[in-house]
């Protein structure tokens, strides 16, 4: 009796020890896996900053001349960023205050408001928008938008500053209604009952106690429509004009941070070149900026 | 199923008797009826969760609402300030009056609810201070005289009993307070609205038993002025609390009588076996 027992538990051993050796494998892959986007992650910032930060070690150039000089000439060896920092916020900021109204409207619609027909239909099709490559919305800025902002403003030049914001309002709508959408659904149900069994009608409930309790994730949601509206390139560059100017209306001709590096790069040599990879670190910085206080509002949201 | 219908029908067919009798006689001190409700039948979908339900609850009186998990005792309560609106393909025949008025002829559920407070299962205080909580009803409402709010916030705390406890913070998260202190803080929020009637949904099934004393203690204190409608699991809870009781099982008031009698002589079998505790 005793010896089949002992066999049977050998074979049951040696089993798991092929089970033993494959978790371990797995797990190993599954580092490596981990850490190829983070190695990947230090790469490229490493080459960025030892790039960029050339000129201003080595070159003898000045930073602060190289952030706030408003002459971008590399022929003449100038090489100031403001009027590109300064388009950049002013694209990112314009379709700030038109995209977030309409899509945390759209978000609260579909995710409060309309009829699960209804929220079936609307919501593929804002999904769908996101995975549109960004050189069909610069197509479609540049064979619609600026056209119509030619016409009805009377201007000599339809690509500009708004033309650029309301192509980067439209291509920020699906970050920001995907995730303003979850987190409002994430609010629990009580929150709702508590207040729509107060006699609160459901519009107030949602002002005054649901949009509230997914304060975070909806400013998760700007900040991450932001990401998207500052790094945009493609479809910037069809429609912004790229006019190396100080925009002082929404009518004049722009070129953000992004477009110059990708307009110039191409056949940049030397210091030119070394400068775009400065413009490159202005612009992580902006992101990495972004990056930490979207930490910040999901830390306190954890809260 | 055709005897259990009879059987309900008898039932509520007695009841009413009595509770006319007893209405004219007032020898039992019974209020004036609050709120009637005649014949209802609830559907989910195709799901019949009610079935020909009728009650006459009275006025500043705890009616209490006992049965097993799934019983429909919820689902009623919730029918009387239209909370079952909010789930997709409910469908509701029958009466429910309250003063008299078809609460389902109008469609303003922003005045019933106004009149009806509700206190639910679990505290769902919102993410605010304790004070801003409790004006938010009154404030919903378009009152904005911060004297008047203070005055509001004030009264409702101290009729909810634990004004004492936060009116030093009332200013700070009302999320910070114990599961006790929220739900009285609920009840708070509840009275704000000033209210007619108050309904509750197992109110103190998430508390301990310190705080389900407490909150067992206020109702009591509260009767004198709002019509009490209360769904409990715990039947000594609906023993020591309330005036009347009514006995749901599968959707149909089996029993409905003063809550003494209920516990003491029930008159259907199936009452007496689900108060003794033999099934439930």
């Amino acid at each position: 009796m005793s010896i089949p027992t002992t066999n049977h538990t050998e074979k049951i051993g040696n089993a798991n020890k092929r089970k033993y050796l494959l978790e371990k494998v797995s797990s190993k892959v599954f580092l490596i896996c981990a850490l190829l986007s983070v190695f990947t992650l230090l790469l490229i910032i490493g080459f960025v900053f030892y790039k960029g930060a050339h000129p201003f070690v080595a070159g003898g150039y000045s930073f602060v001349d190289f952030l706030l000089g408003t002459d971008w000439v590399p022929s003449e060896d100038k090489f100031g960023i403001l009027p590109m920092i300064i388009a950049s916020i002013y694209a990112t900021i314009g379709a700030l205050i038109i995209g977030v109204p309409i899509g945390l409207f759209t978000a609260i619609f579909l995710a409060e408001i309309a009829s699960k027909r209804a929220a079936k239909i609307i919501s593929p099709a804002i999904q769908l928008l996101a995975g549109i490559p960004s050189v069909l919305y610069g197509v479609f800025g540049l064979a619609i938008i600026v056209p119509f902002l030619q016409n009805t403003l009377g201007l000599v030049k339809g690509q500009s500053l708004i033309a650029v914001i309301l192509v980067l309002a439209i291509m920020m709508l699906p970050t920001i209604v995907t995730v303003a959408e979850t987190a409002i659904r994430a609010v629990p149900k009580t929150y709702r009952e508590g207040s729509l069994a107060l006699g609160v009608s459901q519009i107030g409930t949602i002002f005054r106690v649901v949009v509230p309790a997914a304060k975070s994730g909806i400013l998760t949601a700007i900040v991450l429509g932001l990401g998207r509206a500052i790094g945009e390139t493609m479809a910037v560059i069809l429609v912004a004009g790229n006019s190396l100017i100080v925009p002082t209306s929404l009518t004049d001709s722009i070129r953000p941070l992004t477009t110059n590096i990708a307009l110039e790069m191409g056949y940049a040599a030397g210091t030119h070149q070394e400068m775009l990879f400065a413009t490159g670190i202005v612009l992580f910085s902006f992101i990495l900026i972004l990056n930490f206080v979207l930490a910040r509002i999901s830390a306190k949201g954890g809260n | 199923m055709t005897t259990s219908v009879m059987e309900h029908t008898n039932t509520t067919t007695k009841q009413n008797e009595t509770g006319k009798g007893i209405s004219e006689m007032e020898q039992r001190k019974d209020g004036a009826s609050k709120i009637n409700v005649k014949d209802l039948n609830l559907f989910y979908g195709e799901k019949q969760a009610l079935y020909g339900v009728s009650l006459d609850i009275h006025e500043k009186q705890v009616t209490a609402l006992i049965g097993p998990s799934g019983c429909g005792k919820s689902t009623f309560l919730r029918s009387l300030n239209r909370m079952n609106d909010l789930i997709d393909g409910v469908k509701i025949t029958g009466d429910i009056l309250i003063d008299q008025e078809n609460i389902y002829n109008s469609n303003d559920v922003i005045k019933l609810r106004t009149k009806v407070g509700m206190v639910f299962q679990k505290p769902n205080l919102f993410p605010m201070s304790i004070y801003d909580n409790v004006a938010y009803g009154p404030r919903g409402q378009g009152i904005k005289n911060k004297k008047e709010l203070d005055k509001i916030v004030e009264e409702s705390l101290r009729g909810a009993a634990i004004w004492d406890e936060v009116k030093d913070r009332l200013k700070t998260s009302a999320l910070g307070l114990s599961g006790g202190q929220q739900q009285r803080v609920c009840i708070a929020r509840a009275i704000a609205m000033k209210p007619d009637v108050i309904l509750m949904d197992e109110p103190t099934s998430a508390l301990d038993p310190i705080s389900t004393l407490k909150v067992e203690e206020l109702i009591t204190n509260m009767k004198k002025d709002y019509t009490i409608v209360i769904v409990t699991h715990n039947m000594q809870q609906a023993a020591r609390i309330s005036d009347k009781t009514a006995f749901f099982l599968n959707g149909e008031i089996v029993e409905y009588d003063n809550t003494d009698e209920i516990f003491s002589t029930p008159q259907d079998q199936r009452t007496e076996d689900y108060v003794t505790g033999r099934f439930g």
